[in-house]
């Protein structure tokens, strides 16, 4: 099967202010398979995760320098659409950020937002990002309790139906599983093997076996650089850097 | 001896925290002891519910202080209707969209339109607004409800502004990123997240501005009339606080019309404390678990 090429970064640089983040990244992750960003706090995979649906914008004095497409055409392109690129490149924070709603509005926020009203419709994609995310049969009793009353691994689950529920293409995890119990994350993990015949993912993670178990590729970052990207199998048995080797093998970070 | 001085320091704060307590307390004593001979005399009901004020007739005086306490409702509840959109929105910008120095600025200019002294605003809306509304509107008046619900609505602007801008910027930052993440614009993050989450803090405000309204009287007095008509936009009318202030020292000491206007202030004191009761319950129902 030969492999589509969704998002790819070209001698990408990113600076926070004059703080440069990122340095000539080259990367391309392939469509309908997760990519697992790795390497150690400050290396830079976060900042590259972010820059994908432009989430970095919010951060004054941030800017981009190089090439980074999504279907081939410049994310960070004069005129770029930034909701319509964030409609379809959903993301998954590392603490559950659930609205102070509602189950149920919680999901459908997302499709009111662009324009979903008649109930019938809303009620299916509610139903259907649910069962997609693995919680509806915990929720479907109390879709109009608060969701802020769930536990915190129902609360990253409902976070990754909201983002489901406007249909994008592409799910971006920043460490999604790091701030919740092992039982839970073990739940989100099991999720994502579900959601990768659906979606492209890529995921941000401090948890070496998590992208060992999870992902088809692995891309090691460090210091702002890209060092190895790869076939996970093959990074994590035979690395080609040594600096991937000594963080595999757990030397530092 | 140090021990004794820290005691001695300590029993004078708790003194001065008492001397509060006591004083709110003694003017509730006041108010109840000096304003329910009347309300016992004239009959709760004729005198919560009766339509007419007519406390200077000689010999039919008549003591229904519905126009008035309607009259402050409707007041503090246009002036509400009228400040609350524009604090709230001036609140999001402020918190949200403006640039630091532009906030900072319009900040003061809030902050001095809150000290701006009552019999000012009255001023300002009897030589400014009132004229104005006469004319625009072809009446023989330009003063009475209409002019006092924009004359207050000016007034409880500062409060309603300053706390919930206080509640937006306590917004949680990921509640807004999460929206931004799902394609919101901007604009559309603060109206349908930040604005709900601050729910809690909004209601503050608007009970802050209602207390704020019910309680001026220097203001009103001047755009009012003064006129006890049951309310409607264009008629000239007397609030509950106007009421007091414009008649106590034309009423005898001890008479029953003296006697009426501390009842008035009772029935002020009481709305007073639900709105405040409204705002505590507001402020407690907005704490949420962790």
């Amino acid at each position: 099967m030969s492999e589509r090429i969704l998002l790819s970064a070209r001698e990408l640089d990113f600076y926070y202010g004059t703080a440069q983040a990122l340095r000539k990244i080259c990367l391309d992750v392939p469509q309908g398979r997760v990519t697992a960003l790795i390497g150690p706090s400050g290396c830079g995979k976060s900042t590259f995760l972010r820059c994908m649906n432009r989430m970095n914008d919010l951060i004054p004095g941030a800017r981009a320098e190089g090439s980074l497409t999504f279907h081939g055409r410049e994310i960070y392109g004069r005129g770029r659409d930034v909701t319509q690129l964030r409609r379809q490149i959903g993301m998954v924070f590392q603490k559950p950020n659930l609205f102070p709603m509602s189950i149920y509005d919680n999901v459908a926020y997302g499709p009111r937002l662009h324009g979903v009203r008649r109930r019938e419709a809303l009620d299916e994609t509610v139903e259907r990002s649910l069962r997609a995310a693995a919680i509806w049969e915990e929720v479907k009793n109390r879709l109009r309790r608060p969701a802020l009353g769930l536990s915190g691994g129902q609360q990253q689950r409902l976070c990754i139906a909201r983002a489901l529920a406007v249909e994008p293409e592409v799910l971006l995890l920043d460490e999604a599983t790091s701030a919740l119990d092992p039982i839970s994350a073990a739940r989100i993990e099991a999720l994502l093997g579900e959601l990768k015949s659906r979606y492209t993912l890529v995921l941000v993670t401090h948890n070496m076996q998590q992208a060992a178990r999870v992902s088809d590729r692995t891309a090691f970052f460090l210091n702002g650089e890209l060092v190895e990207a790869g076939p996970t199998d093959r990074l994590f048995s035979m690395p080609r850097d040594r600096r991937t080797e000594e963080y595999l093998t757990g030397r530092f970070g | 001896m140090e021990r004794r001085r820290e005691k001695a320091v300590e029993t004078l704060f708790f003194l001065c925290a008492l001397t509060a307590a006591a004083l709110l307390l003694l003017i509730a004593a006041f108010l109840i002891s000096s304003g329910l001979p009347a309300i016992q005399e004239i009959g709760l009901r004729n005198f919560l519910l009766g339509r007419i004020w007519d406390s200077a007739n000689g010999e039919h005086p008549r003591f229904g202080i519905l126009p008035l306490l309607l009259s402050s409702v409707y007041g503090a509840a246009g002036a509400l209707v009228l400040g609350l959109p524009l604090g709230l929105l001036t609140a999001l910008f402020l918190a949200k969209a403006a640039p630091r120095r532009l906030a900072a600025a319009i900040r003061a200019l809030v902050r001095l339109l809150a000290g701006i002294p009552s019999v000012v605003c009255g001023l300002v809306g009897m030589t400014v607004l009132v004229p104005l509304l006469r004319e625009r509107l072809d009446l023989p008046a330009g003063d009475g409800l209409l002019a006092a619900v924009v004359v207050l609505a000016v007034m409880v602007l500062p409060p309603v502004i300053e706390v919930s801008e206080d509640a937006l910027a306590a917004v949680p930052r990921s509640y807004e990123e999460a929206s931004l993440a799902l394609g919101a614009t901007e604009e559309e993050t603060w109206l349908h997240v930040s604005l709900p989450a601050a729910g809690s803090g909004v209601a503050a405000a608007a009970a802050l501005g209602a207390g704020r309204a019910v309680g001026e009287a220097m203001a009103v007095l001047m755009v009012a009339g003064n006129a006890a008509n049951m309310p409607a936009p264009l008629r000239s009318v007397r609030l509950l606080t106007s009421g007091i202030a414009m008649e106590l020292s034309y009423a005898a000491a001890g008479s029953l019309r003296q006697r009426a206007l501390y009842s008035i202030a009772l029935v002020l004191f009481v709305v007073i404390l639900l709105i405040n009761a409204l705002l505590y319950f507001a402020q407690r129902g907005g704490r949420r678990p962790c």
